[in-house]
């Protein structure tokens, strides 16, 4: 790893976000413990353990599965739309959960298209709720990101390669395509099943009482139903536990960013010529981009229809929403160029911490640490804003450390030789050149804030929802048309943030 | 971006600036302060004479309420809890975050009531509904044996939810969690309260819910609906009181007490039968709705609050267990 930071930089900054987010993550730690010991886990406890790591590895196999002949068409075939497609396969990140499952139940919902179809035709009805459906949902989540992970696998293959097997016309499955997804399928299987252990939202709304309980759900339900802290704890600690083996792996298996760009070309190739692979590879392509399509317009339209329906609370839970969200992008900016100004393994560790914390886990840990000090109610909206920014800091500092390495590269002997040192340096060189790359960053910070909901569900009382709170209840109390309304807002309030941010950032440095 | 935001958080802020009267604010589950429901009465009737502003606070089914408080402890901004029910006072009590207010005289109840902290407001039966022309089991058992689809709440989060699991044991004892093991494939889904689920069987997501004797009374006369039945069953049926309780942190205990007298009045329980639609506690002066007497029960079934507190935490797990495998 290069030392990002030298000794031209300001350092104590990332010194103290670095302790900031360790004693966050790993403090968290010591309320839990000290309140764990009076609990007992029961059998229902031990059933959403199997239940999570259950859903976690089908929805990382489906997702892993489905993606290979998606992302092999993908690397195989040019066509117009295909650069809009892997753009849109980057989307589902910023994507808020609610609004994805609001999507899914239009299309596979009790009411939605596929019953009615079904119906017409006088088959029994489908249910979405219980693991089947907790499954879908990760699989639309994630599928993209798996078929991005294997697509930057196949592009990785050096087109001699390709040109050579077809010269020696040797099967190409056989001795390169096998081989790479031998590397890199373990990779993405390992980053989703990561992802899918953290499901709140989904199994919130999709999960069907004790038989599917995620340990995040089970968390929340036990601080919220029954106040039993002991529980809480415990179940948090296994889930601690539980999400930092599966982040090591992750860390451990997968190779390269998981925001890869890069991903514009298509391989030349000599072996897929023919009309069956050409029809199974648009055949493929067709099938996902409707599968990850027609959910998201029927969420728009039925949002647009529910505009009319948005209940009096959304502009209160909007103001709040963005408090918090720009309250996060403020806080994971900071902390990510701080720890990028330190460099080192350490910091680099620091930033990567979060990835193993859970949003329950370290809201439950924050309620129990504040309890005896503030009222949950008084501490929802400062304390869902630190949460999402360390959930959101590991990829701000990925996004930030490389571009401050490359700053310093160019930049930093001359600035030496100027005497241009400390927050002069931050001022004057440091900070203008990498605007792009923390308007990015602060993009991403204020998306991934604005579809949250954890932290918030567990802290909030009435009336202090954040917007994902608010279409909860709503689609919990079956008002479906309001709940899309407010999910069409939080969309438009998400991808409006990471837009202008990321826009912001790159307007600004171009007229300099 | 700055002038948006600015009004954005001066309107959030809004509320906050209310007139100089004292605030009674009331905890109570989502279904009192419905459109329909009792809430918008029982203010308007209150605040004519406590020359105050009551406001209602929802915190999701009645036994999530207590959850509620006892998570916001002391700093909690209630003055008075509303909903929950006597399967929850013992439990209720131990947190130590009530304060008395003198036993109450004069009910209408089914049961002999003789606590001094906690007020009853209504009471009713629960009962399992259903729509003319669905299925109609008898009995749990024969519940279990068919192919009727059900949905219920969430014992430790609903009022109802739990009364179903207590109903179970009541009735059936040390056969309890073979029952709910024979009752998992008819349950679609378990909801966090009560709203959740009767919304789900409203839009056909199950045949039957759990719900209240008295439930198919409110289509009658609200909707001139006859189509829904509250099916008898075999068993007898589980007997709710749901009570009231003054906070003791509450800095207007003495409008809490007015507001605990208040709610035995007719002011307060002439908006119960068609509002919550539940037995009165104290029956008003134009009786009760047509629909009331007919669904009344042979066999009721009831735990006194320490029994139900001793049975509540076994009886959960039980219930957990064995919906989770």
């Amino acid at each position: 790893m290069t030392r990002a930071g030298s000794s031209g930089l300001p350092r104590l900054p990332g010194a103290l976000a670095a302790l900031l987010v360790a004693g966050l993550c790993l403090g968290t730690l010591v309320p839990l413990l000290l309140r764990a010991g009076e609990g007992t886990l029961g059998g229902a406890d031990w059933a959403s353990l199997r239940f999570t790591l259950e859903q976690a590895a089908l929805s990382a196999g489906v997702s892993v599965v489905l993606a290979i002949p998606v992302a092999r068409a993908l690397a195989r075939r040019r066509f117009p739309g295909r650069g809009a497609l892997v753009t849109l396969l980057g989307a589902p990140f910023l994507l808020p959960v609610i609004v994805a499952v609001m999507g899914l139940l239009a299309l596979f919902g009790r009411g939605g298209l596929l019953n009615d179809a079904l119906g017409a035709l006088g088959w029994p009805r489908v249910s979405v709720y219980g693991l089947h459906g907790v499954v879908l949902a990760h699989v639309f989540l994630n599928l993209p990101l798996a078929t991005r992970l294997l697509l930057q696998g196949w592009l990785d293959i050096p087109a001699e390669r390709f040109r050579l097997a077809a010269t020696l016309n040797a099967p190409v499955w056989a001795v390169l395509e096998r081989p790479m997804l031998r590397a890199v399928l373990p990779g993405a299987f390992a980053v989703i099943f990561a992802l899918c252990l953290t499901s709140f939202s989904v199994a919130l709304i999709l999960g069907g009482g004790p038989a599917a309980t995620t340990m995040e759900l089970a968390i929340y339900q036990a601080i919220r139903f029954e106040a039993d802290f002991a529980g809480a704890a415990q179940l948090a600690l296994l889930q601690y536990a539980l999400c930092g083996a599966a982040a090591a792996l992750a860390f451990a298996l997968s190779r390269g960013p998981v925001l890869g760009a890069g991903l514009g070309r298509a391989v030349e190739r000599w072996d897929a010529g023919g009309l069956g692979a050409r029809l199974g590879d648009a055949a493929w392509i067709g099938a996902a981009a409707l599968f990850l399509l027609v959910p998201l317009t029927l969420a728009v339209l039925r949002g647009l229809g529910g505009l009319d329906d948005l209940p009096g609370e959304v502009w209160d839970a909007m103001g709040r929403s963005l408090g918090v969200a720009l309250g996060a992008t403020a806080l994971t900016l900071l902390l990510a160029l701080a720890l990028a100004l330190k460099g080192g393994a350490l910091a680099q560790a620091a930033g990567a911490l979060p990835l193993a914390a859970s949003a329950l886990v370290l809201g439950t840990g924050l309620l129990l640490l504040l309890r005896p000090f503030v009222g949950p109610s008084a501490a929802a909206l400062p304390v869902t804003a630190l949460a999402d920014a360390l959930l959101a800091l590991p990829f701000a500092l990925r996004a930030v450390t490389p571009a401050l390495a490359e700053v310093e590269a160019r930049h930093g002997r001359l600035a030496e030789s100027l005497g241009i040192t400390g927050l002069a340096r931050l001022r004057i060189v440091v900070l203008p050149l990498l605007r792009p790359v923390l308007g990015f960053s602060a993009g991403l910070a204020a998306a991934l804030s604005m579809g949250n909901l954890g932290v918030i569900a567990l802290f909030a009382g009435q009336g202090q929802g954040t917007l994902p709170l608010l279409m909860a209840q709503l689609m919990g109390a079956y008002r479906m048309d309001a709940a899309a309304g407010v999910g069409l807002v939080i969309l438009g309030l998400a991808l409006g943030l990471f837009w202008g941010f990321d826009r912001g950032g790159r307007l600004d440095a171009a007229s300099r | 971006m700055r002038p948006a935001l600015t009004a954005l958080l001066a309107l959030a802020a809004a509320p906050a600036l209310a007139q100089d009267k004292p605030v009674l604010t009331v905890l109570t589950y989502d279904s009192f302060t419905a459109e329909w429901g009792p809430g918008p009465s029982v203010e308007t009737a209150f605040e004519a004479t406590c020359g105050c502003d009551l406001q209602f606070v929802t915190a999701g089914d009645g036994a999530a309420l207590l959850a509620r408080l006892q998570l916001d402890g002391e700093a909690t901004e209630a003055d008075v809890v509303l909903g929950l029910d006597a399967n929850l006072l013992a439990a209720a009590r131990v947190t130590g975050l009530f304060a008395s207010h003198g036993a109450a005289e004069g009910l209408d109840l089914p049961v002999d009531w003789t606590d001094d902290t906690f007020v009853p407001f209504d009471w009713g039966w629960f009962s399992v509904v259903g729509k003319a022309g669905g299925p109609m089991p008898q009995s749990f058992r024969e519940l279990a044996d068919s192919d009727a689809s059900l949905v219920i709440e969430d014992p430790r989060s609903s009022t109802p939810g739990l009364g179903l699991v207590l109903w179970v044991e009541a009735a059936y004892g040390e056969e309890a969690p073979a029952i709910w093991e024979a009752l998992r494939d008819n349950i679609v889904t378990v909801t966090p309260g009560w709203t959740e689920a009767y919304n789900l069987f409203l839009e056909g997501e199950a045949d039957l819910v759990l719900s209240y004797t008295t439930s198919p009374a409110y289509h009658l006369i609200a909707e001139q609906d006859a189509g829904f039945v509250a099916l008898p069953f075999e068993e007898g049926h589980y007997l709710q009181v749901e009570v009231a309780g003054k906070v003791a942190s509450s800095d207007v205990s003495e409008l809490a007490d007015e507001f605990l007298d208040f709610m035995l009045t007719e002011g307060f329980q002439s908006a119960i039968p068609t509002g919550n639609w539940m037995y009165p506690a104290v029956t008003p002066e134009a009786g009760l709705p047509e629909g009331f007497e007919s669904v009344r029960p042979e066999t009721t079934l009831y735990l006194a609050p320490e029994e139900a507190e001793a049975l509540r935490g076994p009886a959960i797990d039980r219930w957990r267990t064995a919906l989770s495998q």
